[in-house]
């Protein structure tokens, strides 16, 4: 065929010693930079995250989150319900710490109505807590070590995982997003035998714990891809609000439980991991490390739990047990009144920061006076988190950028609410 | 938290910076506040840098809706080393929704203050990049503010849709 | 209550089948003995439904998680809800080598496009179960931001929960499986009345360059 079609011609006519967008430039070069969406469904971000990355070769330069791919209206949708039943509709944003919005949301309505939590509810609440801290943990040291390519870590997680859910089901009813604490306390006291399977658990959980450090920690691939690999300073880190096991894993004790504490959280002793250099390193063990903390503070609630009611005594606000309803006629009252409209709340504006597994979670609460919540908002600790991910991967490969990314642990759910 | 008194103080000392920056103080459940004019926002939370607040935990927005003027936004200032918090409040109306951004000092205010934006319509001057961040780009409507509707549609499942049923009229 | 024992004849004890397996596969069976292990050991049936059980049984997954029920599908995929069980452990990233699409947690206004996207990608014979309250009807959030996942693609099952116990989607994948294996339609417009509603692809723009214009010479003038 002597005779060259038009497509062959256009072929050959292009040139691609001829760049088309040079950016780069330096001793007479010049360099296009690569623009490469990380579309929201990719298999490596931890949820609908979509990144625009520039790229130099495998190098990258710069990184732009583009976010908002599963905003629910959560904080519009809190403000046409009565306040009681906010708290389903907040445990969602963060959808693997849901004890936490729910703990942030209840705590910013208590000091709004200046109730009491009795101590028996606050132990319950941290037991709960520290549990689901743990589960946070395993999920992201599962799904982390997926990424880095170490699968088994997945099923074991997820094994012990399928453990504290069998506990909370057992407590609450439901495996996810229990409404477990409410306003006043928690909604149930724990069932019989509760306390013996939590023991159970935290006396295997240690070991258990041991076994995935074991294999991680001094792991020759872990160590090449992890140490060294995206450090960021303790005032970079600062400066971009960032809090947390990020936080501490560059050097910075800060961590609510102990600087300001909140639902007795005093009364326990524990420790506060702490890494060095701020790596992806520290990043993960530092979260490890968290892990058996977490399981002592679990043993010391139950050796230590109070008598007592497991919500408030205030009729006003907490439902009054079914028992009293056949004898008391203003419990009746109370009852019908709370379950329909729910309990009033005097104006005022409320912000209760408390230490989720990502960082610091502050509920902003304004009530106006009214059965339902004027305004609530959540401030979402892997929402500010995500804009320490541009200076943490620059100048990194893209596979130390998803190393990265794993090691920051967001939830696209309390990052879009 | 700096009590009663403390609060006091500041609200002095910064006044004497500043005359007609704060419109007033508020110590409410153990909690200080300041009320600030919009003009001053960011020297004041530079000053209160200066006191040792020196992390800016959260930036957000709230709807006075109907009380004047409507937009609010917050700063919840955190001083790590004296363990103290303080919030800097200030409103603004709808028709002159513009405030100063405090992200060249404070870095991690850019997502946040883009959130309000988003979510209110407070235009916030000086920001690098003030576009939408949660809802599409080219939304139209600023969702949460309290006139915004809810929403919320019927929803007709494929089958039942397949074979003309309609239950959502 | 009358308990009625079979005798065990040779066919039903499982050694003795093992045994005549194993000879079938030497090559020792012989005649009458051949006849009769054929007879026992072979399924007939129509093409269809050999096809239709194939099919259903090797479904690969989407992995496409958006919010909590992601977490569940995840839990299916551990060992207690073991989904490699049926065989369906292989999520697929790509959607063009996947069937099912699981669409796990709240669609936003923003994301809806993006899932059809992904939709449209796969290639037919596609599946997709909407998991969780939702994606099948709004579910919590009755809201602006969130869109059901019926309004823009064909939804096969729906799993109701908040999250769906990893049982529950369970069930829901089997009540799929056999939908799969008694329907042997191939694409969902066939399945749910909606052929001619394929999307006309706008015409090539006339005032394109030349470049663009095969076979060349034929100027798009018109």
């Amino acid at each position: 065929m002597t005779d060259v079609s038009e497509y062959r011609r256009q072929e050959d006519a292009l040139d691609v010693n001829v760049p088309r967008q040079p950016v780069v430039q330096g001793e007479g070069v010049e360099q296009e930079l690569l623009t490469i969406n990380f579309g929201p469904h990719h298999p490596a971000t931890h949820g609908v995250l979509r990144l625009l990355v520039h790229l130099e070769g495998e190098v990258v330069r710069d990184l732009k989150p583009i976010i908002g791919y599963v905003h629910t209206g959560i904080e519009k949708t809190a403000e046409d319900k009565s306040y009681w039943k906010v708290v389903p509709i907040v445990e969602r944003m963060d959808y693997l710490a849901y004890y936490f919005n729910a703990m942030a949301y209840c705590g910013a309505v208590e000091t709004l109505l200046g109730v009491e939590v009795p101590k028996r509810a606050q132990y319950l609440r941290v037991m709960h807590l520290e549990l689901n801290r743990i589960m946070s943990h395993l999920v992201w040291l599962g799904t982390s070590a997926l990424d880095l390519g170490a699968i088994s870590m997945f099923w074991y997680c997820f094994r012990e995982r399928e453990t504290i859910l069998d506990l909370f089901e057992m407590s609450s009813g439901q495996r996810m997003h229990t409404r477990y604490i409410q306003v006043g306390g928690v909604i149930e006291d724990i069932p019989a035998g509760f306390a013996e399977r939590v023991r159970a658990f935290c006396e295997v959980m240690p070991d258990r714990i041991d076994s995935y450090r074991d294999l991680l920690e001094k792991n020759e691939i872990v160590l090449q891809r992890l140490r060294n690999v995206g450090a960021l300073g303790q005032d970079e880190l600062l400066e971009l609000g960032v809090t947390g096991p990020l936080l501490r894993s560059a050097g910075h004790p800060w961590d609510l439980r102990k600087a300001m504490p909140y639902s007795s959280y005093d009364d326990f002793d524990f420790k506060i991991p702490v890494g060095t250099l701020g790596d992806n390193y520290d990043r993960f063990f530092v979260r490890i490390a968290e892990m058996y903390e977490s399981v002592k503070i679990i043993e010391q609630c139950l050796d230590g739990l109070p008598e007592g009611p497991h919500i408030t005594e205030d009729r006003k606000v907490a439902l009054p047990p079914r028992w009293e309803l056949a004898t008391s006629m203003e419990a009746l009252i109370h009852h019908f009144k709370l379950v329909t409209e729910g309990f009033r709340v005097p104006p005022g504006e409320a912000y209760y920061p408390i230490e989720s597994p990502r960082g610091e979670l502050g509920c902003f609460v304004r009530s106006d006076g009214s059965s339902k919540p004027a305004r609530v908002h959540m401030r979402d600790p892997s929402f500010v988190n995500l804009q320490a991910t541009a200076p943490m991967v620059k100048d990194l490969y893209i596979a130390d950028m998803i190393a990265t990314l794993a090691a920051l642990d967001p939830i696209l759910g309390g990052i879009d609410r | 938290m700096p009590d009663a008194t403390g609060l006091e103080l500041l609200a002095q000392e910064l006044r004497e910076s500043q005359p007609d920056g704060v419109r007033d103080t508020e110590h409410f459940r153990g909690k200080a506040a300041l009320h600030v004019d919009p003009a001053a926002v960011r020297a004041t939370l530079l000053f209160l840098r200066e006191k040792g607040f020196e992390f800016l935990a959260s930036v957000h927005g709230l709807d006075y809706y109907p009380q004047e003027p409507r937009l609010g936004v917050q700063y919840e200032l955190l001083s790590m080393a004296n363990l103290d918090r303080i919030t800097v409040k200030l409103r603004v109306p709808t028709d002159a929704a513009r405030v100063e951004s405090v992200t060249p000092d404070w870095p991690t205010a850019n997502h946040q203050e883009r959130e309000v934006f988003d979510m209110f319509g407070v235009v916030f001057e000086g920001h690098p990049d003030l576009r939408r961040i949660l809802m599409p780009e080219d939304y139209e409507g600023f969702p949460q503010r309290r006139d915004f509707p809810i929403g919320g549609e019927p929803v007709l499942f494929t089958r039942d849709e397949a074979f003309g049923r309609d239950y959502t009229a | 209550m009358e308990i009625v024992r079979r005798e065990k004849t040779g066919a039903d004890d499982f050694k003795v089948r093992q045994r005549r397996a194993q000879q079938m596969l030497r090559g020792e069976l012989e005649g009458e003995d051949l006849e009769q292990h054929v007879r026992e050991s072979i399924v007939t049936t129509t093409l269809d439904k050999a096809v239709g059980w194939a099919r259903g049984n090797a479904l690969f997954p989407m992995t496409f998680g958006l919010a909590c029920c992601a977490i569940e599908m995840m839990s299916i995929v551990a060992s207690r809800v073991d989904v490699a069980r049926f065989g369906f452990e292989a999520f697929r990233a790509s959607p063009r080598q996947a069937d099912l699409l699981i669409i796990s947690g709240r669609v936003s206004i923003k994301m809806a496009p993006v899932v059809r996207r992904i939709y449209d990608q796969m290639l037919e014979p596609k599946y997709s179960i909407a998991m969780g309250a939702c994606s099948s009807s709004m579910g919590v959030f009755n809201n602006y931001a969130i869109v059901p996942a019926d309004k823009f693609m064909p939804v096969d099952v729906h799993v109701p929960g908040c999250p769906p116990r990893p049982e529950a989607l369970m069930h829901g994948i089997l009540r799929l499986r056999s939908m799969i294996q008694d329907d042997p339609s191939l694409g969902w417009r066939e399945r749910y009345n909606a052929v001619g509603t394929e999307e006309l692809v706008p015409e090539a723009p006339t005032d394109s360059p030349d470049v663009n214009v095969y076979p060349p010479g034929d100027t798009a003038g018109a």
